[in-house]
């Protein structure tokens, strides 16, 4: 080490007695943790990142990874990490780049959420003996039901989205994450009936398939946008902003952007990625309606337009502002949502919770009487079932996931995917390590997460005695709070434990 | 011999169909500002009189539009194919994020023109301005040839702020170097007879449909607008 060098965060643990000297773990390491000279194996743990490929992989379980007990002085203000951080710029003169969603100890309103269940006079019902109705329709739903001239009920709707569970894989641009990724993704929302997002990358010729499954996204860049495009998603998705950095465009580093990406992006070869920060042609609420319906006339109108926000300050005025635009759905995205690089500082300190924006909008809009105009995804950090059910409580009409499904595929957020050298798989565009993730492993893993949330779901709906996620819906009398003061329980709309 | 709509009382959408509904190609008569005119179109001959409302010819994906009048914003908005003519000028943000096709306008062009314009490989979109264009022109160019021509207008031949983020494709100005300012990252230099071949067939076009002189638009300076590669436009990031 020299005199600028900073002490390890993880220690990469051996056990002589265990180790077989396989080799294994050199070979998996892309990051070359593990080296073998013929006589010695060694580790140079600086190059950890605390993936845990190796741990997993090593056959006798001869390998741990530890954070160091090597500290700086405990100090609650200036913390390890600011510290760390401080000396990094100094060094480089650089902006901090991270990846994944912040892992800041923000408070996390879902875990201050508790949900109902009916006893006694309101009977429970049992998930396995009553079907529960866990499909969901996302889409403008007409203000007034219409009759034809001979009475009847006139039942044409503007085009929807149909899901089997009020779940959907977010956004996550093939770029970002690699080739075997998006199979995986979309094998999986085939088989389950629900929907995956090409992301801002375009999509690759050999996906066109999964069209029926597919949500195509236009953001700022344009990548990948063309007719033939526009025409292969169920849906059409603008994105104006995302969670984990709202405000700024995107940014896939060169280094990830090979002869693959150069040709599906149009953009050159080792060139960084950029989207610009706004859409150049949308400056206000009325531009944005003409690309909606720009987007409609080139798909004849047989396609819902979802609009994807970051959760900012005013969201609820946001929301209304596109409702009225033309918008079939709405998607917010909560500042903890996970990215595959964005600045530390935007990541860190931009944005609102998805719970509290949340329900503003769903409040806002009812309250402007347009509620029935847009469906509502909201995402931006779920993680479990309940989070979902709380969602839905609180007004979504479904819910984006995106870094729990790449925990399916293996990811253990050790949030390093800037650098393109993800040893699962997973966030990267280098062949041998791509080769890792097996797409139809990983569609069947990523069934098995949302089928068992699904079950959760449909448990906690016949807790509450309801057997219909509608009926769920923005139904806050289903949720109480605990430990939230009296300001956030009136912007969430809920009542405290105990009332 | 073109079929005529008759565009007066129709929406937007309700022209669209007007014009899906007919093979073969089509004369818009009596347009006053519809949009979206030829949006996801691919294959068609749209000939518009009167004034056509934005969008004109968004993801237009092959045929032609030809407006015998001045069009409006967001003109050929992420079009990938196809040939976009106008008799006239045209508003902002033409040619957004374009990625491939030509756009011919005969006179001048409005802010945030040829934004995020793109390339790869044959697939060259291009752009030619006869008169001036505004502020901004060829943001974040990543790809494809825009040409201005100052040939009508006054002022500089274009706005403040050309090519800022420019990182692929080229511009080409028919100016001094000198006459205007760009970024860092990028490079103005005289263009080389050898640059001014490359763009010859799309000059030669221009000329042929609005009935321009191409001596006398090549016998004046051009400057050729370049990204630097070895100060490329790029965020200095460190890892975190």
């Amino acid at each position: 080490m020299g005199q600028w060098e900073v002490y390890p965060e993880f220690e990469v643990v051996r056990s002589s007695a265990r180790c077989t000297k396989c080799l294994g773990c050199v070979a998996q390491c892309a990051n070359g943790v593990h080296q073998y000279d013929g006589v010695q194996l060694t580790c140079d743990s600086a190059k950890c990142v605390d993936c845990h490929r190796c741990v997993a992989m090593c056959p006798t379980r001869a390998l741990k990874i530890v954070k160091t007990d090597c500290a700086l002085r405990e100090n609650s203000n200036w913390d390890s990490q600011t510290i760390k951080e401080i000396f990094k710029q100094a060094q480089s003169g650089g902006v901090l780049l991270s990846s994944m969603g912040t892992p800041k100890p923000y408070p996390v309103y879902w875990d201050k959420l508790l949900l109902n269940a009916s006893q006694v006079t309101n009977p429970s019902i049992d998930p396995l003996r009553e079907p529960m109705e866990t499909r969901v329709c996302l889409g403008k739903k007409p203000d007034k039901p219409q009759r034809g001239p001979d009475g009847r009920f006139t039942c044409e709707l503007p085009p929807q989205l149909k899901l089997a569970m009020p779940m959907l894989f977010s956004a996550m641009s093939y770029g970002s994450v690699s080739y075997n990724a998006h199979e995986a993704l979309a094998r999986a929302a085939e088989e389950l009936g629900v929907y995956y997002n090409t992301g801002e990358g375009g999509l690759h010729e050999d996906f066109y398939a999964y069209s029926p499954n597919t949500i195509v996204q236009v953001a700022s860049g344009r990548f990948g946008v063309h007719e033939g495009y526009l025409n292969a998603g169920a849906a059409i998705e603008i994105k104006m902003g995302q969670g984990a950095k709202p405000g700024i465009g995107g940014h896939l580093p060169g280094t990830k952007v090979g002869a693959d990406i150069s040709r599906t992006r149009m953009i050159p070869e080792g060139s960084d990625a950029i989207s610009p920060a706004p859409h150049h042609d949308i400056y206000s609420i009325e531009d944005l309606r003409q690309l909606v319906y720009s987007l409609k006339q080139s798909t004849h109108h047989k396609k819902p337009v979802i609009v994807k926000v970051a959760a900012v300050h005013n969201i609820a005025a946001i929301a209304s502002g596109i409702a009225r635009s033309g918008a079939d759905i709405i998607a917010i995205d909560g500042f903890r949502g996970g990215t595959g690089a964005a600045p530390t500082r935007i990541r860190d300190n931009v944005g609102i919770p998805i719970e509290l924006a949340l329900a503003a909008v769903d409040q806002r809009l009812r309250d402007e009487g347009i509620r029935n105009q847009v469906g509502i995804i909201a995402g931006g950090s779920i993680r479990s079932s309940a989070d979902v059910a709380k969602a839905i409580a609180l007004g979504a009409d479904a819910v984006y996931i995106a870094t729990a499904a790449l925990l399916a595929l293996g990811c253990h957020l050790c949030r390093t995917c800037q650098t393109g050298m993800c040893n699962w798989g997973i966030a990267t565009q280098r062949p041998e390590l791509v080769a890792r993730l097996d797409p139809k492993e990983g569609a069947k893993r990523l069934v098995n997460l949302m089928t068992a949330w699904n079950h959760e779901i449909m448990e906690m709906l016949g807790g509450m005695g309801i057997n219909s996620i509608e009926a769920l819906r923005g139904n806050r009398l289903m949720l109480r709070g605990i430990g939230l003061t009296a300001k956030e329980l009136e912007i969430l709309g809920v009542a405290h434990a105990g009332e | 011999m073109a079929y005529k709509i008759m565009a007066q009382g129709l929406d937007a959408a309700g022209l669209g169909r007007q014009i899906q509904a007919h093979p073969g190609p089509v004369e818009v008569v009596g347009c006053l500002g519809q949009r979206f005119i030829g949006a996801g179109m691919h294959g068609k001959k749209i000939r518009v009189t009167g004034i056509p409302g934005n969008a004109l010819g968004a993801y237009l994906n092959g045929g032609e539009i030809e407006v015998c009048a001045n069009a409006q914003d967001a003109v050929g908005d992420t079009m990938n194919a196809g040939t976009i003519v106008i008799h006239g000028d045209v508003g902002d943000t033409v040619g957004y994020a374009m990625r491939g096709g030509e756009i011919y306008v005969e006179g001048s062009a409005g802010y945030r023109a040829g934004v995020h314009m793109k390339e790869y490989q044959d697939k060259v979109p291009v752009m030619v301005i006869g008169g001036r264009a505004g502020s901004f022109l060829g943001e974040y160019q990543a790809g494809g040839v825009i040409l201005v021509l100052g040939l009508t207008g006054s002022g500089p031949i274009a706005g403040n702020f050309p090519c800022t983020g420019m990182h692929g494709g080229k511009v080409l100005l028919r100016c001094r170097p000198e006459e205007l300012l760009f970024p860092g990252q990028v490079t103005a230099l005289p263009a080389s007879p050898q640059d001014l071949d490359a763009v010859r067939p799309y000059l030669e076009e221009f000329c042929r449909r609005f009935g321009k002189d191409l001596a006398f638009i090549l016998n004046a300076p051009f400057t050729l607008a370049v990204p630097d590669s070895r100060n490329p436009y790029r965020q200095m990031y460190v890892a975190n």
